[in-house]
């Protein structure tokens, strides 16, 4: 169990989503996951041994540490790419529920001509409107609120995203003012500024992701007024047509969610 | 050997759970096991190296810690996260025992947990009321091991062969002190969807 498996159950969520909210997905694993995985683990690897303050008194050290590291950058990232990744589980949890429901209409005879077996229920591609909308966008308004929250949470622990090489510490049992010094204090910076502009990147994906599936609700139901008014019979052939190109043009993802898709 | 296992018991079981079952294993693997792998194991990694005390006695420091901390956190979250999720073992094992049954008379299995009879059902209630059993076992033993989910920063000790009261002093206790708090809320959580699943259960069928 590792990241790659939170790959797996994304990557089962990715087939329903948006344009936009699969650029969101690669950038999330490619240069947040796979960075703090790579990279950044390794910088933050000797935070605490490489930790010096400029006294011999035993226990100084630990406690100068805990002052200013509450709780490391590495884990408070770890968290973060947790919890936004997180609603997603919201919509795979929608279409496996969707799933199950067609295949209990299928088992009673109900879809006569829809479906031909199981398979095609299973491979199906959901589109993104009713109760699905709904999911989908408040799944894409938490991301935004926990990303939003942890940056805050960054900065307020950490006096803004500049890792300082010295601290000054005068916590017990420090006889005095003691100097601490941080190590890599550069790299720390460029990679704590790094994971910044990315959080910043995926919040501007997800506000557009937003806008336009707000904006296409809003011309779906503006084109729905319209037709009624005009072509009462009309609205339900175009809709079936569509239902059935877009079953055509089915994704080739092969991913499936862990145990939702069954 | 890994935590790979675990992950493939569960994901066969998800199989033959329950909508709430699958939210509890969505919980267990992300919020549970991923944070256990990729934050909380790094934290306890060096508990020992990083623990000191002042005092220059050979021997002192690693009394003092075997003292304060006769298990590791870390050892028995990775219990807590196995002995939690094992009981759907025998779910996986009554099914298993069904299947073999039906290809020796041929009869019809159950597919889903909505069609599940008396044995199978009982099963599953057996497996709900273990894993909330262990939740409630190992969230105990957290409270009194940790003297109430705290990781205090400093503790004296004056365990032989140290000469007398010694200060020791604990490292990243507040970096602890969250994922301890993070621990206790998705165990309350988990024992949370257990509850609900079993409530369900057995409303449902008492109404049949």
């Amino acid at each position: 169990m590792d990241w790659g498996a939170l790959h797996t159950i994304l990557g089962g969520v990715n087939k329903h989503s948006t344009s936009i909210g699969k650029i969101w997905l690669t950038v999330l694993f490619i240069f947040r996951i796979m960075i703090l995985v790579v990279a950044a683990e390794r910088v933050w690897g000797d935070e605490q041994d490489d930790f010096v303050c400029n006294t011999l008194q035993p226990g100084c050290k630990n406690v100068c540490y805990d002052h200013f590291f509450p709780i490391s950058h590495i884990r408070l990232w770890a968290l973060q790419l947790i919890f936004v990744s997180t609603p997603a589980l919201l919509v795979a949890m929608h279409v496996a529920y969707r799933r199950h429901e067609k295949k209990r209409q299928f088992r009673k005879g109900g879809q006569k001509c829809e479906y031909k077996d199981i398979e095609e229920i299973r491979t199906q591609r959901f589109h993104i409107e009713g109760s699905l909308w709904w999911t989908y966008t408040s799944s894409i308004f938490f991301r935004l609120v926990f990303e939003a929250v942890f940056m805050y949470a960054f900065y307020f622990m950490y006096d803004g995203f500049q890792m300082p090489r010295l601290m000054k510490c005068s916590a017990w049992p420090c006889p005095n003012t003691v100097d601490c010094f941080v190590s890599r204090p550069t790299e720390k910076t460029v990679f704590t500024i790094f994971m910044i502009a990315v959080s910043s990147i995926c919040i501007l994906l997800n506000v557009a992701e937003l806008c336009y599936l707000l904006t296409k609700f809003f011309l779906r139901r503006s084109k729905k007024a319209g037709n009624a008014k005009h072509h009462p019979n009309h609205e339900n052939k175009e809709e079936t047509k569509q239902n059935e190109m877009n079953e055509l043009i089915s994704d080739s993802c092969q991913n499936t969610v862990i145990g939702f898709s069954s | 050997m890994s935590w790979g296992i675990l992950c493939d018991l569960l994901s066969g079981v998800n199989k033959y759970s329950t909508g709430i079952g699958r939210i509890w294993v969505a919980v267990v693997f992300i919020f549970r096991l991923l944070v256990y792998i990729a934050a909380t194991e790094n934290i306890w990694k060096y508990e020992h190296d990083e623990f000191e005390c002042n005092i220059k006695q050979p021997g002192c420091e690693n009394v003092c810690f075997d003292h304060l901390f006769p298990v590791s956190h870390i050892r028995l979250r990775a219990l807590q996260l196995i002995m939690v999720s094992t009981p759907s073992l025998l779910v996986v094992f009554h099914l298993a025992y069904r299947e073999s049954r039906e290809n020796h008379h041929q009869q019809k299995i159950c597919q889903s947990p909505g069609e599940i009879d008396g044995g199978l059902l009982c099963t599953y209630l057996i497996s709900l009321l273990l894993k909330t059993g262990f939740e409630i076992v190992f969230l105990a033993l957290f409270y009194k091991l940790y003297n109430g989910f705290k990781v205090p920063h400093l503790v004296k000790c004056d365990v032989r062969p140290c000469p007398n009261t010694v200060d020791c002093y604990i490292s990243k206790p507040t970096e602890k002190v969250i994922f301890l708090y993070f621990l206790v809320a998705t165990s309350c959580l988990c024992m949370l969807l257990n509850l609900s699943e079993l409530s369900y259960l057995i409303f449902k069928y008492s109404m049949k």
